[in-house]
């Protein structure tokens, strides 16, 4: 019973970060209408940022988060400006390969930059850890700051996009660009935000992910991001609780998986059960579909 | 007050709009009307930026718009409620609203959707509706009272009378007249004919993208051509 509740927290941890990555995807997607494949990678960033930042230069933790999530903002915007804004009429196969494109070239700079021998990630909760059921059931800081950050970030998202005009701005330009220009919004400034927000979340999650799993390489990020993108795509692509949803579920059915039938089959079952939901339901969980009234 | 001079519109290859020009003064209604596919739609799109023209110029109160950017258009008193009215359908009726805003200050936002309310008592009674659930005649009404709340100087409708019965075409109609007597000039561009003539002070009929017959709205009515093309008889 303990070995099932430890199973289930490290699934939920798990899943939070899929979920916070996932939120990335897509609000960019419900946005862009494009599936930025170099956000994984943009994680791997924010981890190395805060590796340096608190191994070598021995900076605060909480220091090396905050320039992660700053050169990773930069980032997002620097890597939506040239790359993507250029491509605004073309074709979505275009933007695909560009976003992959880019994707190898920021995991390539790594391993220029930073070689491709593993770092061990700085543990940035000292290691602490709350004992339960007179110590049987260890659960580390890190798990439980995780799940805190998942569920902090998605109550402050939701009342972003609900409530300041920023955050309804965005909603109507991922509903119809050239309306939302006749309102007087500046879609193009408007992606941008969003990029710069999703960006700010890999560098969180990127942190997150190598605190809990330390070691770091230039492609530390895309497993990871692809998993999230199916997380994304599973709760509902385009849907915030969608992205929750999906993160958290991906990462509760990844770790059952691989603790009772197969660590090695783990990642097909994750895939397997993507596939299933899709053809119960293509628009995923949460996936809305409105028709409109003619 | 708008002043559109020789534009010329392309899509690809395709020559939509032919060296058109036409004007609004202050307080007028002017209507276009055409068949389908003769270009109006295209012509309210290229005056509010979301089209360009290659050549020509609009101008709007002074200033030339031919090469504002379509998000700054809106803040220099020029209103579009486009064809298909275009709302936000999974956003709520007040938040469609507070978007027809978004250049103004919050301050004044409550006054501007109090006023919405009154010309549309029905949007008020579903403002925490989600657009996409509304009635086709409601949705209409939301797109005019978002653009509404720009407070612009001139409005211009593409078609609001589509897809609705006859009463609400009325209902409509009167609505337009009731902003055109407080003070808001309008562009108003219909394939109802007889309607839109009945309201205009002056009309432009537009013929595969060129104004071929330009006139009062009661001179129209009354001429043969546009009975024949376009009224029916
Ligand atoms: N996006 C587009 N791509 C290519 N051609 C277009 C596009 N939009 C419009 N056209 C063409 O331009 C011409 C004018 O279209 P427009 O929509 O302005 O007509 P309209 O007068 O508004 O017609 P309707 O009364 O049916 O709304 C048509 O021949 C149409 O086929
Ligand atoms: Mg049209």
């Amino acid at each position: 019973m303990l070995t099932f509740l430890n199973h289930f927290i490290n699934g939920i941890s798990l899943g939070s970060i899929y979920a916070i990555i996932a939120l990335g995807y897509t609000m960019v997607y419900g946005i862009a209408k494009m599936l930025n494949f170099a956000h994984g990678d943009v994680i791997m960033v924010g981890a190395y940022v805060c590796f340096f930042a608190v191994s070598t230069y021995n900076l605060p933790p909480i220091v090396g988060v905050l320039l992660a999530i700053v050169i990773c903002t930069l980032l997002g915007v620097i890597i939506e400006g040239l790359a993507y804004k250029p491509l605004r009429q073309a074709t979505s196969l275009a933007v695909l390969i560009t976003a992959i494109g880019v994707s190898y070239f920021l995991q390539n700079a790594a391993q220029l930059l930073w070689t491709s021998n593993p770092k061990i990630f700085p543990n940035m909760f000292g290691g602490a850890s709350i004992k339960l059921f007179g110590g049987e059931l260890i659960i580390p800081v890190g798990t439980l700051v995780t799940i805190a950050a998942c569920i902090v970030i998605m109550i402050g998202l939701t009342l972003f996009t609900n409530m300041t005009k920023m955050g309804k701005a965005m909603r109507a330009c991922s509903e119809d660009k050239g309306a939302a220009q006749l309102m007087g919004i500046n879609v193009n400034r408007t992606i941008s935000v969003t990029f710069a927000i999703g960006a700010a979340l890999a560098a969180i999650a990127g942190v997150l992910l190598c605190s809990a799993y330390p070691s770091l390489v230039p492609t530390t990020g895309s497993m990871p991001g692809i998993k999230a993108f199916t997380a994304a795509v599973f709760g509902g692509i385009g849907s915030i609780p969608g992205a929750l949803l999906g993160g958290i579920l991906l990462g509760i059915i990844e770790i059952f998986a691989g603790a009772y039938i197969s660590t090695q089959l783990s990642n097909a079952i994750v895939f397997l059960v993507l596939i299933l939901v899709l053809l119960i339901k293509p628009t995923g969980l949460l996936g809305k579909q409105i028709r409109e009234k003619v | 007050m708008l002043k559109v001079n020789n534009i010329n519109v392309y899509y690809g290859s395709i020559h939509a709009i032919k060296d058109v020009s036409f004007e609004v003064h202050p307080g007028e209604i002017v209507t276009l009307i055409g068949a389908n596919g003769a270009g109006k739609s295209t012509i309210l799109q290229t005056v509010s930026g979301l089209l360009r023209s290659k050549g020509g110029s609009i101008e709007f109160l002074d200033s030339d718009l031919s090469s504002v950017p379509a998000h700054k258009i809106v803040a220099e008193g020029l209103a579009h409620v486009p064809e298909g009215r275009r709302i936000f359908l999974q956003m709520t009726v007040e938040d469609n609203l507070i978007m027809g805003a978004y250049t103004r200050p919050n301050s004044e936002i409550n006054e501007s959707i109090a006023n919405v309310y009154k010309h549309f008592p029905r949007l008020k009674e579903r403002r925490k509706q989600i657009a996409g659930t509304l009635s086709g005649g409601e949705q209409q009404m939301l797109a005019m009272g978002r653009a509404m709340m720009s407070k612009p100087k001139l409005l211009m409708l593409d078609e609001p009378s589509m897809g609705l019965s006859p009463i609400l075409v009325q209902e409509i109609f009167d609505i337009i007249k009731e902003l055109h007597e407080s003070g808001t000039t309008i562009l108003l561009v219909e394939q109802n004919a007889q309607m839109a003539l009945s309201v205009a002070d002056r009309a432009y009929v537009l013929e595969s993208g060129k104004i071929v017959l330009t006139g009062t709205g009661a001179e129209l009515i009354e001429s043969d051509e546009i009975k024949k093309a376009y009224l029916g008889g």
